[in-house]
Parts: C-alpha cells; sequence; structure tokens
C-alpha cells in the first residue's frame, strides 16, 4: 500500500519542489532587490489616482516595490496554508487563530515599546499556538460543541488583545504609531525589514510544506489512514498548525487581525471550486491570494488613507463569486445552462421517438407526419410542438415540408430517434430479466435513463442480453447499426 | 519587558477602583454603563443559549459581523439615522447572510464553515470598507466598530429619560424576554428534537428565520456598545459558562443572566482598574468566569473520580468485583428496531 502510495505520489513532489523553489527565488528576489532605503508610499504627497496609478505599475518607486513584494508573499502563504485548512475543514480554526495572535501582538510590543518585527513574531506566534492549544484542551475536557469553543477562544483572545492594545493607547511612551493598523492592516506602513521577516517567514514554511508535502496531504485527506502507517499524526497536526500562524503573522501588517481568516480561506476555497487535484488546487490558491493581494495593495494606493485589508479581501471575494458562477465544473451559472441544455435535449427527444413510433406503426413506408398529428399525441398546443420543431430543425434533425406542415426526419434525426428506442427497450428487457421487474413497471424509468445510456453502456447490455431483437412488449428492439 | 508590563498595569487602587464609581457624583453615569452591560449581556446570552444548543454559534459570528454593511447601507439609501432603518438594514443583512451561506453550501463542495469564513468576512470587508469612506456621515468609525463605546453611553442624547443606546437595548431586550416567554415549549422542542417538532407541525424553518431576526435585532442593538467582533463574545460566553454547570435549559438561562450580571459588573471595574475600553474589559471578565467555571467543574469532577475509586477499592476488599453478576431474566417484549 505504501509502495503505491509513494509511487503515485512522486510526481507531484518533484512538481512541488519545482514551484517552491521558484517561490523561493521570488522571496530572495523580493528581498535583496529593495536593497536601498526606500521611502513609505504612505508618506508621499497625494497625486491624483492616474498619477499613482502608473506609478504603481511602473514600479519606480521602492515603496511600492515593497508593497507589491509583501502582498506577493502574503497571498503565496495564505493560499498554500489555506488550501490544507479548507480540504480538512478547519476554517474557522484560521479565523480563531488570527484573532488570537492579537494579544501575543501587544505583548511583543511592550517588549521594548518599538514595532521590531522579531518580537511581534514572536509574541504573535506563541499567542496564536496558546489560542489553538486552548481549543484542543476545551475539546476534550468539556462537552461544548466545537462552534461554541471556538467562539469563546475566538473572541475572548481578541477581547484581552483589546483591552492590552487600549491599555498601551493610554501609556505616553513608546512609538505607538501604526500600531492600529494591525486591525484592518495598512500595506503602506509595511518597510524593508517587514518584507525581510515575511520573506524569510514564508521561505521557511513553503520548505517545509514542499518537503513534508506527502505526509500532509495524507493527513488532510486521511486521517486514519495516516495514523494507521505510523505517521505521528498529532505532530503534524501541530507543525501544520505552526506554518498556519506562520502565515497569519505574514499576513498581519497588511491585512490585519480582523480579515486574516479571510485570505486564508477565501482564495483557498475558489481554487477548491475549479480543480480536483490537490497540488493543483495549491498553485491556483497561491495565484488567487497573490493576486487579490497585489490588487487590494493597488487599491489602497489609489485612495488616501483606505485600510489594505478590506481591499485585499473584497477583492478575493469577488474572485470567489466569479469562480463560484462561472467554474468550469461546478458554477452555478454553467451549472444552470447545462441544465436548461439537457431538459431542451430531453425535450427534442421525446419528440424525435414520437415521430419514430409514428414511422414504425406504418412500417417506415413513409416517414413524415404531421404537426397536428404530433400536437396530438404529445398532447400539446400547435404553438409549443412548432417551437419544438422549431429547434429539431435548426439542429439539422428534421425539415418541414414547403407548406410547414409535414416533419420529416433527417437521416441524422432518424438514427438518433432509433438510438433512442433502442435505449429505451434495451433497458425495459434489461430489468425485466435482470432485475426482475414485472413487465408493467418499467417503461418510466426506461423513459428517464433513455437520454442518458452511452455507446459503451449500450453495448454492454447488448451483449448481456445477448442481442435481443424484442422488447418485452414486443416491440422490435432496432439495431445499432440502425439506418432509416 | 517586565518594567513594561509593570508600567501598563496601574496599581490596585480599591477606593479609586471600586468605591468611588458608586459615590455620590459618579453613580449615575457608572449605573447606565453597568446597567447597559447587563443589558447587553441578557438579550445576547439568552439568544444565545440556543445558538449554543443549535450549533450554530459561528453562524451567530457571521451574523455579527455581516450587521456592519446592513447599517451603513441602510443609512447610505435612506439618508435617516432612525432607529428603526438601521434596525431593518441590520436585520436584512443578517437574513441575507444565512441566505449566502447556505446558497454556497449547498450549491457548491464547499462546506458549512468554509462558507461562513468566505460570507462574514467578504461582507465585514465591504463595511469596514463603507464606514471608513462615509465616516464622519454615518456616525460610525473604525473604532466603534473594533471597541464599541459602552464607555461613553451616558454622553449620549437621551430619550424618555435614559440614554438613547441604553433604550433601544431596553426594549429589545423586553422583547427577547417576551418572545422567549410566549415561544419557549416550541423553541424547546424545535432546538432540541426538530424531527418531533416537524411531526408535531411546528415549522422548524420558520424557528430558524425567527431565531435569526431576533438575532440580527440583539446584535444590531448590542453592536455599538461592544463592538462588532466582542458581540460574539456576549452571544456565546454567558450561555456556555451556564452550560458546563447545568443540563437543563431553564437552570442554563438562568446561570446565563447570572454570568451576564457578574461578568458585566466587574467587567467595569477591571475597565476602571486598568484604564482599557469598558467593553473589552466586561468580555474579558466574562471570559474570566467561563475560565474559572471550567476549573471548578475540572476539580469537582477530579475530586469525585478519586472518591469513586476509593469506593471502588473498598468494594474490591469484600471480594464482590469478582464475582458473577446476577443473571438478568430477558427482556419479555423486545422492541424491534428501537435502537437509532
Amino acid at each position: 500500500m505504501t509502495r503505491t502510495m509513494k509511487r503515485n505520489g512522486w510526481k507531484p513532489i518533484l512538481r512541488m519542489r519545482t514551484l517552491s523553489w521558484a517561490l523561493l527565488m521570488l522571496v530572495v528576489f523580493c528581498v535583496v532587490v529593495p536593497s536601498a532605503h526606500a521611502a513609505r508610499p504612505a508618506e508621499f504627497v497625494e497625486n491624483d489616482a492616474w498619477d499613482q496609478l502608473m506609478r504603481f505599475l511602473s514600479l519606480r518607486d521602492q515603496g511600492v516595490r515593497l508593497v507589491l513584494g509583501g502582498s506577493l508573499l502574503l497571498g503565496l502563504g495564505c493560499g498554500v496554508l489555506g488550501s490544507f485548512m479548507v480540504v480538512r475543514k478547519l476554517a474557522l480554526a484560521g479565523d480563531v487563530l488570527a484573532h488570537g495572535v492579537l494579544p501575543g501582538v501587544v505583548l511583543g510590543f511592550l517588549w521594548n515599546l518599538t514595532k521590531d518585527p522579531l518580537h511581534l513574531f514572536i509574541g504573535a506566534v506563541v499567542s496564536g499556538m496558546l489560542s489553538m492549544a486552548v481549543v484542543t484542551i476545551l475539546k476534550r475536557t468539556t462537552k461544548l460543541k466545537q462552534d461554541a469553543i471556538l467562539g469563546i477562544v475566538l473572541s475572548g483572545f481578541f477581547a484581552i488583545g483589546t483591552c492590552l492594545l487600549t491599555m498601551v493607547f493610554g501609556l505616553e511612551a513608546g512609538d505607538k504609531a501604526g500600531l492600529d493598523h494591525f486591525m484592518f492592516g495598512q500595506a503602506a506602513a509595511l518597510d524593508h525589514l517587514d518584507i525581510r521577516a515575511m520573506s524569510w517567514v514564508t521561505g521557511v514554511s513553503l520548505l517545509i510544506v514542499a518537503l513534508l508535502y506527502p505526509k500532509f496531504l495524507l493527513l488532510s485527506f486521511d486521517e486514519g489512514f495516516a495514523s494507521s502507517l505510523g505517521l505521528p499524526v498529532r505532530m503534524l497536526h501541530q507543525l501544520m498548525m505552526l506554518l498556519l500562524t506562520f502565515s497569519v503573522v505574514v499576513a498581519l501588517q497588511a491585512v490585519g487581525v480582523v480579515l486574516v481568516s479571510a485570505m486564508l480561506v477565501t482564495p483557498a476555497a475558489s481554487a477548491y471550486l475549479l480543480t480536483k487535484r490537490f497540488h493543483i488546487m495549491l498553485a491556483w490558491a497561491a495565484g488567487f491570494g497573490m493576486l487579490s493581494g497585489s490588487v487590494g495593495a493597488l487599491l489602497s494606493f489609489l485612495g488616501s488613507g483606505l485600510p489594505t485589508g478590506p481591499l485585499m479581501v473584497l477583492t478575493a471575494s469577488v474572485i470567489f463569486t466569479i469562480v463560484f458562477c462561472f467554474s468550469p465544473q461546478q458554477g452555478i451559472v454553467i451549472k444552470h445552462f447545462r441544465h436548461v441544455n439537457r431538459r431542451r435535449r430531453v425535450v427534442l427527444e421525446n419528440l424525435l421517438k414520437a415521430v419514430y413510433h409514428a414511422a414504425e406503426r406504418q412500417e417506415f413506408g413513409e416517414n413524415g407526419m404531421t404537426l397536428l398529428d404530433l400536437a396530438k399525441v404529445k398532447r400539446q398546443t400547435l404553438e409549443t410542438i412548432q417551437h419544438d420543431v422549431d429547434g429539431l430543425v435548426r439542429r439539422g434533425l428534421a425539415t418541414l415540408s414547403h407548406d410547414g406542415d409535414v416533419l420529416y426526419l433527417t437521416t441524422a434525426g432518424m438514427s438518433r430517434a432509433a438510438q433512442l428506442v433502442r435505449n429505451h427497450r434495451l433497458w425495459e428487457l434489461y430489468l425485466t430479466n435482470a432485475a426482475d421487474y414485472a413487465a408493467d413497471h418499467v417503461h418510466e424509468d426506461a423513459e428517464r435513463i433513455e437520454h442518458i445510456l452511452g455507446e459503451a453502456t449500450v453495448r454492454d447490455l447488448e451483449r448481456r442480453l445477448d442481442f435481443p431483437s424484442v422488447d418485452p412488449h414486443g416491440s422490435p428492439i432496432p439495431a445499432l447499426s440502425a439506418k432509416s | 519587558m517586565l518594567e513594561n508590563l509593570q508600567s501598563l498595569i496601574p496599581p490596585f487602587d480599591w477606593q479609586q477602583v471600586v468605591v468611588d464609581p458608586w459615590s455620590k457624583s459618579q453613580w449615575v453615569e457608572t449605573m447606565w454603563v453597568t446597567g447597559m452591560g447587563v443589558m447587553v449581556a441578557w438579550a445576547c446570552g439568552l439568544v444565545g443559549c440556543f445558538l449554543i444548543l443549535r450549533r450554530m454559534a459561528m453562524v451567530g459570528d457571521a451574523v455579527s459581523h455581516t450587521i456592519l454593511p446592513g447599517l451603513v447601507v441602510a443609512f447610505l439609501i435612506s439618508g435617516s439615522r432612525s432607529g428603526w432603518v438601521m434596525f431593518v438594514g441590520a436585520v436584512v443583512a443578517g437574513v441575507f447572510t444565512i441566505w449566502f451561506i447556505e446558497l454556497i453550501h449547498s450549491r457548491s463542495l464547499i462546506k458549512q464553515d468554509a462558507a461562513i469564513g468566505i460570507c462574514f468576512s467578504a461582507l465585514f470587508a465591504l463595511g469596514v470598507l463603507l464606514v471608513s469612506r462615509y465616516a464622519n456621515q454615518v456616525d460610525l468609525d473604525q473604532d466603534c466598530v473594533l471597541y464599541g463605546e459602552i464607555g461613553q453611553i451616558y454622553w449620549s442624547p437621551t430619550v424618555a429619560g435614559m440614554p438613547e443606546p441604553a433604550f433601544s437595548m431596553a426594549i429589545i431586550l423586553v422583547l427577547v424576554l417576551v418572545l422567549l416567554a410566549a415561544f419557549y415549549r416550541r423553541l424547546l422542542v424545535t432546538t432540541f428534537d426538530p424531527g418531533l417538532a416537524r411531526s408535531l407541525g411546528i415549522g422548524t424553518t420558520r424557528y430558524h428565520y425567527g431565531l435569526m431576526t431576533v438575532l440580527a435585532l440583539v446584535v444590531v442593538a448590542a453592536f455599538k456598545a461592544v463592538g462588532a467582533i466582542m458581540v460574539v463574545a456576549m452571544l456565546i460566553v454567558p450561555g456556555a459558562t451556564a452550560y458546563l454547570l447545568s443540563k437543563r435549559l431553564p437552570m442554563m438561562l438562568a446561570l446565563t443572566l447570572v454570568h451576564g450580571l457578574l461578568g458585566s459588573v466587574i467587567g467595569f471595574h477591571l475597565g476602571q482598574w486598568l484604564n482599557c475600553s469598558t467593553g473589552a474589559a466586561m468580555v474579558t471578565a466574562g471570559v474570566g468566569l467561563f475560565f474559572i467555571t471550567w476549573l471548578a467543574t475540572r476539580i469537582t469532577r477530579m475530586i469525585q473520580r478519586q472518591k469513586s475509586r476509593r469506593h471502588h477499592d473498598v468494594m474490591d476488599d469484600d471480594h464482590t468485583a469478582f464475582t458473577r453478576p446476577e443473571r438478568s431474566e430477558p427482556d419479555p417484549h423486545p422492541v424491534r428496531g428501537a435502537t437509532r
């Protein structure tokens, strides 16, 4: 079992490795390039939006490059780790973690009253892991349900953090400027040191993910199997939580405590709708994360004093909405159109069948049928029939006589009709023979399935029924190569 | 680090923290602030009990976040700041949230937790942006959204002799109590056994959405007092504390009220002492009470376990532990299919 898994697992791992190396290069690029002292975009005088846009896109300023690098990094980290959270149904744990970081951030600031990234980072990681530990302990020792525990820990840690934060605001000493940016984020406040810290953290966590990818994959999709293989499941879970905390901390300054969880969940959920393979999902999620991060940063750059976090989250939500509606497999609009098409096809095919039955009754002497007769058989108004017949004609399955009264099937139409009738009668026969249905119970079932049966299934059915020629009601089954 | 922490926490002065707020000159203000806290905690806590029992605590979280865009959009459409408009906007936003979550969750492979995460963050982000854009018109700002302004309640304009937020909160609290008294049995049935409720002809969906509407009402009234995120604590923590202590719903509701009272009063003084946001202090006190309760239940359980172990040791000395138990008669009327 392990061997087959390893054999199948190599290809995505290799791909992941190359991907992660490329990402590491990107990270290094972000660190090395803006090496000179950078002016912060927030310090620039306000220009009109067009100038700002050009400045952002031309990447002339160091500050712009910093902001862009930061948002790419956070999108990357959040997208990758968020994917694991979404498939493990831990999306709300990310939310708890994001709020749980706040007391640690404030205590890290208190260390020596500066926004030293290292202290903030240590404080945030400790406090985030503590919040996760509290969730685990409460889950094990009380009868409270998961959602209530998450709610308590989330709001409790946030309240403690808010207490501390408002107390710090009351202090005289210290450089408190920008501390309130941790709530809703301000990408423009990122400086060189922040970016360096962000890229180290992102690089390390991506490297760990790449190295342990098969194990994380197994843990995410089949925890029981993972533990039966002897993997240290609990350790891996803790490690994943630690990495999740890392990515939350990376995103903290640009997105803010309140909305970080969205950067974890929303891009990953969009990716989840697009594919069924996990490594492809990772790539999509990272892409969506980086896209929404940089677009959010750009938008906040255009206006004055707009918090970055909400803009990034809104961009991610717009992406999600688009994917939710138009994803090729699962988009609801796509699904709706597919549904409508299928219904239309069933209506038209039933019409074809009616013409075929009429022709069959006349022993295929003359394969035309007046629309009036058709309306009588289908018990519908002439207008409805006219409308459906138009559909048939447009699809090249039938033609109308010159006065528009009589319907003739084309060769294609006739063979499609024969195919349907064959599906129907074969299925009826199959149900009576193999499933012991009474002969008068099989019609409704066959009426539905005749539109769905594929070529391969039909051949299989014929073989199983030993190439029959007559259905349970005594009607002949058209042969597979039937043509009009 | 330690010096900074010490400078952060002021010395505890009994006179200043506990006695002075109730002195002749300040007691009216103190009373309004703690009273508001108690009302918020009671209304939220009572609704929250049902959220906990229905395993919808995180839905409560989502609704408390999405109230914000509802408020702002309602204001921008109507241009008035009257209470009714705000309530309508908030309720519409709340119901929309539930509907969105259901939509995402039922129409795609995305699980409910991810759907909640996506919905509330998107709408909350929208709300924050609108607030920061129209801050001076909407009478809301980012600080109010985050920390609440329960501490300043005394200075808001008065209606019928009460500060305006306290007035609307009181109305909501009375409404919650009346609704709870009127629909108590039905809520009980729909919460604990939806199948039985349906078989009795009680529409569970109607009660679900009814509860959501009341939730939205409570949240919008409490929102300005404690901020969008700490409303969640007000909703869940009292009920959860009571849930640790009791198995019966009436007892749970009563304990919720006790927790709300204690948490608000202690929290107010905590805020006075630490000089921090009063709403956050109240929530911190509530969470503190939760943890004390949790510790207490753990300790009592440990003591009980030890007692019963000692009891078993004594029983073992009697050599009864290894005797074969008496064989019970087989059930004369076994019910087929009784196991669920």
